[in-house]
């Protein structure tokens, strides 16, 4: 569509990003219709079109962000189903970005809005202060509901429905070392704990260990990675964001360099989109875009990864698995059939529950930043879910895991969790009873 | 923004009043349901149709018929017009805004209220998108037929306004086909109904008569469509040629053979390379045009309609026959051809012609069109539902270039003019909007469009309903 912008506008890179994307919209609409903000809230300010809208006319009349854009902006889950749906190819993922930080740069939010999000970020993103939160936090549950009457406070209820009930297990997992091929070695990958998914559940990257050296893969946990930068990356926080990035590219290029990587392996596919865009993050700094396009390039999720191991066809065994497909996994990193079809030739039952394409509502920080839209979501989603009748459900992404559990009795695990088990690990814990 | 089409004058004393309108409204609806701050109406501004671009004063987004027919009693009550809106995908500008307008959108009326095997017939609100409804009862073995290529976002009412259509629509006919009632609120506030679950009504076909109206008659909450049982099996079969006209001489011996196929859809060379990059459906890239016909039925029946179609084809010189293997082939021939023109976008801004014209005379159209655009200086992308003669034409051209923009504008208004004279109609499905509403006089004699705004007059005396749209400006203002 017609965009006006003036030479001096244009100078600024993020801003000429922008107005090729917004050029290359048609204003079709086919994108409101799997926004799943717009079939919940039916009005087009919360649609990607309607966004697209908003973003143009504040970076065209260079204003700062207002009230009424950061409403509809932080309503966006950037689940991305709308970059999927776009025959146009809107590369809305990096405008909605740079509206972020657009927003971060030039609007004050409400106090209680500022201390939330100060605390997510400056909680979330370490495992040792996330694991002491979880602490207080289940000291601080009894108090959900009276947190959910005050509007600036239901965040604070959230975060706290949210906290697992019992305190986390702790785990060998994520300490740094080399893990040896169990048989004869086929591989070397470095895996990415991350942050809150360890202290969540370390059951998931204890799996996928297991899983790898009875493969023959050699594994390395490098000393000194830690949170993507996703979290802050989508609160518009670009200098922290980048930060994370640029020491994470530093520890795998040391390994690249060290011994060779064949592949850096993601089990939360919401890390593996911001990492596989390490390289279009850091484009701009000299000093990283090289390194950083090829740590992006190595990135990839773990069942990309398997697809590529050729394992066995096992014997059907009798469990329904339904499949969540993460948005990140679908929209973000474009995996739809790998993790299926994993899952299939490990003998499952794979059922897939109708309006795939819609977020469960927790994207990131969303379920506690914008509660009541997440809410709807879940629900929606655990209906179809349930709707399948399955055993079991199955996913890529700790958020998901975290959020569809808190709305659902029937047990939900990782994908990797059930193909260990299948190809000869320990039977999941949740599936005691099955 | 394109300038060459006019709109309305807004109307001062609205205008003048918009602080206390606004105020009224907040009234007569919850918060939510009312968008009134300025930056706020900037999305709303415009259609698929995007060079023309007006904000409205206020947007209204009404969950119930009564709080429908509260908005329109008062806009009525005070000379307020009305701009109905459903998903915002018109291609002819049918749901863009004027300045002393509300936009009356209906997107939080989107559930559908009910499914009744037993009549063949879905209940649903005027918000629900046209696929969900085939979404909802395909589990059943059932489908709602007419499917425009924005099927995925573009609403029941919408279609109603526009008496849409679709590729599938050669065969189960258009919008005003599979409607058989609906629930309307008036211009003043009451609330009708017309039609029901059966065929037909006792009395005027006063149903006809609003499909197609364009939001100018009133505005519909609810339809009650036909449902139509699936058949047992469907193939679209891919037919190659070098040529745009052989390809187009073969659609109409086919029609004329007395065949009829479910879908027949044309694709020349520019189209089908917009379209294979972004679907990956395996469009042959070496022919020249390119259609793909779609039969049904059981597998006995499909392969003996094939086999005429096959038969006549060759005649044309057809180059490659490709019948689809599978499902998942079968998705992605109809998703590329269905994305055809937001893949456009890819490569340049478009803007969409939707001309009918009889069948003989497709070849003798499509080589005309070609020279109008290349006289232009201009590019053009064909795709569009050749078994009912109804082209697509897509002008491409650069936004950005105001020059270029009013080419493509005239060159357009050159093509729809090349399918009158034809013999043909100058909208097929995406309705008159404020895009042809110029050209009405081409079409129709003085004494053919009074009698037309007679009847229009006759539901709305104000002419407050979507006033800029479908007549020529010329003596009404």
């Amino acid at each position: 569509m017609q965009t006006s912008f003036t030479p001096a506008q244009l100078a600024d890179p993020h801003v000429a990003e922008s107005e090729k994307i917004l050029r290359r919209c048609v204003h079709c609409g086919f994108c409101t219709a799997t926004c799943p903000t717009y079939v919940t809230l039916g009005n087009e300010l919360d649609s990607p079109r309607g966004r697209i809208y908003l973003i143009k006319d504040m970076l065209e009349n260079g204003r700062p962000a207002d009230e009424e854009v950061v409403t509809h902006i932080d309503r966006c889950l950037s689940c991305l189903a709308c970059v999927t749906t776009c025959p146009s190819g809107v590369d809305y993922m990096h405008l909605v970005d740079h509206a972020r930080i657009h927003i971060e740069n030039t609007y004050r939010r409400p106090l209680a809005d500022r201390l939330i999000r100060n605390l997510l970020a400056a909680v979330l993103p370490y495992p040792a202060r996330f694991r002491t939160a979880l602490g207080f936090a289940r000291l601080g549950r009894p108090f959900a509901a009276l947190l959910k009457r005050v509007s600036a406070l239901k965040p604070l209820g959230a975060m706290l429905d949210l906290a697992p009930k019992s305190a986390a297990r702790f785990s060998d997992a994520a300490k740094p070392g080399i893990r040896p091929a169990g048989a004869q070695k086929r591989g070397r990958v470095a895996i990415l704990s991350g942050c809150a998914q360890p202290v969540l559940d370390p059951g998931i990257n204890e799996a996928t260990l297991r899983l790898l050296a009875r493969l023959g893969v050699e594994v390395v946990v490098p000393e000194g990675e830690g949170c993507c930068g996703a979290l802050v990356h989508h609160m518009g926080r670009e200098e922290q964001a980048l930060d994370f990035a640029r020491r994470n590219v530093d520890v795998w290029t040391r390994e690249i360099e060290k011994g060779g990587l064949d592949a850096i392996i993601i089990t939360a596919s919401g890390c593996g989109t911001t990492i596989k865009d390490y390289g279009h993050m850091l484009r701009l700094d000299p000093a990283y875009a090289e390194k950083a396009a090829r740590v992006s390039g190595l990135a990839k999720d773990i069942t990309e990864y398997l697809v590529g191991l050729d394992l066995p066809k096992l014997e059907p065994r009798r469990l329904n698995v339904a499949y969540h497909s993460a948005c990140s996994m679908q929209h973000g990193q474009k995996i739809t059939m790998a993790p299926k079809n994993l899952l299939k030739a490990a003998g499952f039952t794979v059922r897939d529950p109708a309006e795939g394409h819609l977020c469960c509502g927790s994207a990131g920080t969303y379920n506690i930043l914008q509660p009541e839209i997440s809410a709807q979501l879940k629900a929606r989603k655990v209906k179809n879910i349930e709707a399948t009748r399955p055993d079991v459900i199955a996913t890529g992404n700790i958020g998901c895991i975290t959020q569809i559990a808190s709305g659902t009795a029937i047990p939900i695990l990782h994908t990797v969790e059930l193909l260990d088990w299948a190809y000869g690990g320990p039977k999941p814990e949740k599936l005691a009873a099955k | 923004m394109s300038e060459a089409i006019r709109f309305l004058p807004p109307r001062q004393t609205v205008l003048s009043r918009r602080a206390a309108i606004v105020a009224d409204l907040a009234d007569l609806l919850p918060p939510e349901c009312l968008v009134h701050e300025e930056r706020e109406l900037v999305p709303f501004e415009t259609d698929a149709f995007i060079s023309y671009r007006r904000l409205p004063l206020a947007v209204a987004l009404p969950r119930t018929t009564a709080q429908v027919a509260a908005v329109m009693k008062y806009c009525h009550r005070c000379g307020i017009p009305v701009v109905p809106r459903g998903a915002g995908t018109s291609l002819s500008g049918g749901a863009i805004p004027q300045e002393d307008a509300i936009v009356l959108g209906l997107s939080k009326m989107s559930r559908i209220l009910e499914v009744d095997y037993a009549n063949r017939t879905a209940t649903v609100q005027a918000g629900v998108t046209n696929l969900s409804i085939s979404e909802t009862v395909g589990i059943d073995g059932f489908f709602y037929a007419p499917d425009p290529s924005s099927q995925l976002a573009c609403t029941i009412g919408g279609n109603i306004g526009m008496n849409s259509g679709g590729a599938h629509c050669l065969k189960y006919g258009v919008t005003t086909n599979n409607l058989l009632g609906v629930k309307m609120v008036l211009v003043d506030g009451t609330v009708i109904e017309l039609g029901g679950k059966h065929l037909d009504a006792a009395g005027y076909d006063l149903l006809g008569l609003v499909c197609g109206s364009e939001g100018q008659l009133g505005i519909v909450t609810e339809a009650t469509v036909r449902l139509i049982a699936k058949p047992e099996g469907a193939r679209p079969v891919l037919f190659g040629f070098e040529t745009s006209e052989e390809a187009g001489a073969c659609v109409a011996d086919i029609i004329g053979s007395g065949i009829i196929p479910v879908a027949i859809e044309f694709m020349d060379k520019p189209a089908i390379e917009i379209c294979e990059a972004f679907a990956q459906a395996g469009y042959p890239l070496d022919v020249g045009a390119l259609l793909i016909v779609e039969v049904e039925g059981s597998d006995a029946e499909m392969d003996a309609m094939l086999a005429s179609i096959v038969e006549i084809a060759r005649r044309h010189g057809v180059k490659t026959v490709r019948e689809c293997q599978s499902a998942t082939e079968a998705a992605l021939i109809w998703k590329g051809r269905k994305s055809a023109f937001g893949a456009t976008g890819r490569i340049a801004d478009y803007i969409c012609m939707d001309g009918t014209v009889p069948l003989g005379k497709l070849p003798y159209v499509l080589n005309k069109t070609s020279e109008i655009v290349e006289r232009f200086g201009l590019r053009v992308a064909n795709v569009f539902h050749a078994g009912d003669g109804n082209m697509h034409p897509l002008i491409l051209f650069n936004a950005n270039d105001p020059a270029d923009a009013a080419k493509a504008e005239e060159a357009g208004n050159e093509i729809l003019k090349l399918c009158v004279d034809a013999g043909g109609c100058l909208t097929g499905e995406h309705g008159v909007g404020i895009e042809k509403r110029d050209l009405m006089r081409h079409q129709y004699s003085d004494a053919d469009l009074a009698q037309q705004m007679a009847v229009r007059s006759a539901f709305d005396e104000g002419w407050i309903l979507n006033p800029s749209k479908v007549f020529p400006l010329e003596g009404r203002e």
